[in-house]
């Protein structure tokens, strides 16, 4: 296997990267400067240069290309939320994953498992009924199924009754996928930069320039930078910068963690998830367990791990698959989320001028990537509010009209 | 087990505890919707040292703590009968 790749990586026929060469020097001018290099913002850079014909652009990192949240979620991609507009969002963003390998030219690893989020109480039924029923209305595949039928289709999963919290029934998701996230950034990377885009990682935004209330470019740590457009994307850090543009967000900045156990066989083909439980879990393609559960239980500017939540997820965890008592946890690692009073994202215009806003992306970011990057190049390049993301625009906190995503990952029923 | 110092019951394991976020004064009730509104949903969501409200579980017991953000040292606790005669004096 070394020789092997010893043997590819000296073969000339196969070129370098465009996505890791560096940039040494930047522009005077750019009609859009995105801040953060991660899907959300590499996404919108390819959208804005493939679909819009915008391609003077520079993307700005403080780190490097798909380091932050994009690297550390658990690669779950699914349509089957609660609220309308939610629904009609996520919906397209499969639909733009499942072409997405083919566009960008480069494999995603995109693989549909199936997604069962699993019911153990009454109420869980029911939340699980509404959900299939909206899911149905906007033609997306949702379905309840009984307690033998989870069973039928996921032999994997533990049905006893002797356990604290049985399965009762799940609302079954069949189009729900895995992918590989890296490769998506990567992807969008080598799309954008090939119709002309700029990536700059290691380069810090450290101020916003503005002429009254409007933005003109960004101070960074290699000087500044003037733009006609600035649009930020940078999960985890949103308040930071935003407070650098001048205002503020209805986002609380809290850990999530996850964790993969050493990698085993094919035992489980599908997502499982539970809302009552605070618990998803899917085998990757090179049989790591990789599993996740709820944000942590304060907020903090950190992604260190602990003990608590391990303890935590693996109470649960092994009432469902008794079987992972035997394995080992082989790697842990935390992000720093953006949570939202309504578990939904803050999308599209803000209010200073020629400043656009990706945000509030909590535990839902991942799945997103190409709807989001998608209508915010529109966002951008028309100066609009699109209609798909008018429900989630930063004004809906003044005005009482808030998403309530009851769908999201990290909530309950 | 991170361990914080509870005001009425010493030193505890942090999951007894509940954070309750930020402390803020609520705007006066004749205030516009947007100063309201800001007042419920808007955060400083501060990266640095934060005194903030928590919540021992067990004895429902409220109390403040200010705490850094960044590394999650929990610098201290007070009472919210010492905090606010402190911040008065």
């Amino acid at each position: 296997m070394p020789l092997a790749l010893l043997k590819y990586g000296l073969n000339p026929g196969f070129r370098d990267a465009p996505q890791l060469r560096w940039q040494p020097e930047f522009k005077s001018n750019y009609d859009v400067i995105i801040i953060g290099a991660g899907g959300h913002g590499l996404a919108t850079a390819f959208y804005l240069a493939s679909r819009h014909g915008v391609s003077n652009i520079a993307v700005l990192d403080k780190a490097w290309l798909g380091g932050g949240n994009t690297a550390r979620n658990t690669t779950i991609i699914r349509a089957n939320y609660l609220t309308p507009e939610g629904v009609a969002f996520y919906k397209e963003s499969v639909e733009l994953f499942r072409g997405l390998s083919e566009e960008v030219d480069i494999n995603i690893m995109y693989s549909e498992r199936g997604h069962f989020t699993l019911a153990h109480t009454d109420a869980a039924m029911r939340t699980a009924r509404w959900r299939a029923e909206v899911n149905k209305h906007l033609g997306v595949d949702s379905e309840v199924i009984d307690a033998d039928e989870v069973g039928r289709l996921c032999p994997t999963l533990n049905m006893s009754e002797e356990v604290r919290y049985p399965v009762l029934g799940a609302l079954y998701h069949p189009p729900g996928a895995l992918a590989r996230h890296d490769a998506v950034a990567w992807g969008y990377a080598k799309g954008a930069m090939a119709r002309g885009v700029e990536v700059h990682p290691g380069t810090e935004v450290t101020g916003i320039l503005k002429e009254g209330n409007r933005a003109i470019g960004v101070e960074t740590d290699r000087g500044p930078i003037y733009a006609g457009k600035i649009v930020q994307a940078v999960a985890g850090s949103s308040s930071r910068v935003s407070a650098l543009a001048g205002f503020r967000l209805p986002i609380k900045t809290i850990p999530l963690q996850a964790c993969v156990s050493e990698p085993v066989k094919p035992v489980l083909d599908q997502i499982v998830v539970s809302g009552s439980l605070h618990v998803y879990i899917s085998q990757s393609a090179r049989g790591e367990m990789v599993m996740g559960g709820s944000t942590d239980p304060y907020g903090l500017y950190g992604s260190r791990s602990t003990l608590d939540f391990k303890e935590g997820l693996m109470a649960h965890m092994l009432e469902l698959f008794p079987f992972m008592a035997e394995l080992r946890v082989l790697r842990q690692w935390g992000g720093i989320a953006d949570m939202t009073p309504d578990f939904s994202p803050v999308m599209g215009l803000t209010p200073v001028e020629n400043y656009y806003i990706d945000s509030g992306w909590g535990t839902w970011g991942f799945k997103a990537t190409p709807v989001c990057g998608f209508r915010m190049a529109e966002c951008v390049a028309t100066g609009r509010q699109p209609d798909l993301l008018k429900p989630f625009a930063l004004d809906r906190f003044h005005n009482f009209d808030l998403v309530g995503e009851k769908g999201a990952a990290s909530v309950g029923h | 087990m991170k361990i914080m110092h509870c005001p009425l019951n010493g030193p505890r394991n942090i999951d007894e505890f509940v954070w309750m976020g930020d402390v803020k004064s609520a705007p006066e009730p004749t205030c516009s919707d947007r100063e309201w509104t800001s007042y419920l949903f808007i955060e400083d969501n501060l990266a640095g040292e934060v005194d903030e409200w928590w919540l021992h579980a067990p004895s429902n017991y409220w109390f403040i703590a200010r705490r850094n953000r960044i590394t999650d040292k929990i610098l201290w606790t007070r009472s919210p009968a010492d905090y606010f005669s402190e911040r008065k004096s």
